[in-house]
């Protein structure tokens, strides 16, 4: 019924993962200004998920959820990357 | 958790919470599909999305991932306002976050009315004389950022029943898997904004 033992973020934890995903953005907008083509993709798309993977871990607070909802996520995240491999598999293979 | 004979209603939040990452799930795929036509359409026509994507303001764009992690942060806050017992704090912050998305919301209309005064739009005659691939990615443009909007605005919905919960107590520092499970879709809107930022407005 309660929220027994909750976890508790703290404001300025909060505050300095915003941060981290501003500057990240900076970041990515700086270095997509710059063409090196397929580079250029690769370095934006993992930006991305690295803010993704902050914004999971951190204000969604599985950092605080068991290892179940944990594995459940991940495993999420890895089959829909597996799609996108198989899908360009298949489609540079044919 | 004893059971007493009162009429409390009884809340599992752990459950609830899980329910609510295998609806987040769904979303996911949702908007994976169309990533993934993106990604293959864009790897056959990349010619034509890069002359298409020319035309999207990275500015807009910026601004508008800088309005969402933003929004996520005070949604996340007032959570922990909930958790530390002050309502009043929790009450502002998931206003803030309303407000937040409301600008979200401001700047897109901006950003599509000058398309439209381009001509482009679905169906537009300007749009049927493009190339098959800038008329793809006009397409996956408007349904994805679309369909991304019209969950911002359910995402306004639910914080704004989320405002008067917590203002009558029935979201309280005991009772806040409403505020969490709210918190969590707007953290989705967040994320899949994150994927479609570099895709749509940086990578040209």
């Amino acid at each position: 019924m309660k929220h027994e033992d909750k976890h508790i973020s703290s404001y300025s934890s909060l505050a300095i993962v915003l941060a981290v995903l501003l500057f990240l953005t900076a970041f990515s907008v700086w270095i997509t200004g710059f063409h090196f083509g397929a580079f250029t993709v690769a370095v934006a798309l993992i930006i991305a998920c690295v803010k993704v993977a902050t914004v999971l871990i951190n204000f969604m607070h599985l950092k605080f959820e068991n290892l179940f909802l944990k594995l459940l996520v991940t495993g999420v995240f890895v089959m829909f990357t597996l799609v996108i491999i198989l899908t360009f598999v298949d489609y540079y293979f044919r | 958790m004893s059971v007493h004979n009162t009429h409390a209603e009884h809340i599992d939040s752990e459950t609830g919470k899980l329910g609510m990452w295998i609806f987040l799930f769904t979303e996911l795929f949702l908007f994976g599909g169309l990533f993934l036509v993106y990604a293959v359409f864009r790897a056959k026509y990349s010619a034509e999305f890069h002359i298409a994507a020319g035309e999207l303001n990275a500015f807009i764009g910026t601004m508008n991932t800088v309005f969402l992690l933003v929004s996520s942060m005070t949604v996340a806050m007032s959570l922990t306002a909930i958790q530390k017992g002050d309502r009043k704090l929790a009450m502002f912050l998931v206003l803030v976050t309303i407000l937040l998305a409301a600008l979200f919301m401001v700047n897109k209309y901006f950003e599509w009315t000058h398309k439209f005064e381009y001509g482009i739009y679905p169906g537009s005659e300007v749009l049927k004389n493009m190339s098959h691939g800038e008329l793809l990615f006009f397409g996956l443009y408007y349904m994805m950022t679309g369909l991304h909007a019209l969950h911002v605005l359910v995402g306004m919905v639910l914080l704004s029943i989320n405002v008067v919960r917590i203002k009558s107590g029935s979201v309280n520092s005991n009772h806040y898997l409403m505020l969490e499970n709210s918190a969590l879709y707007w953290h989705l809107v967040d994320l899949i904004w994150i994927f479609l930022f570099p895709l749509l407005y940086l990578i040209t």
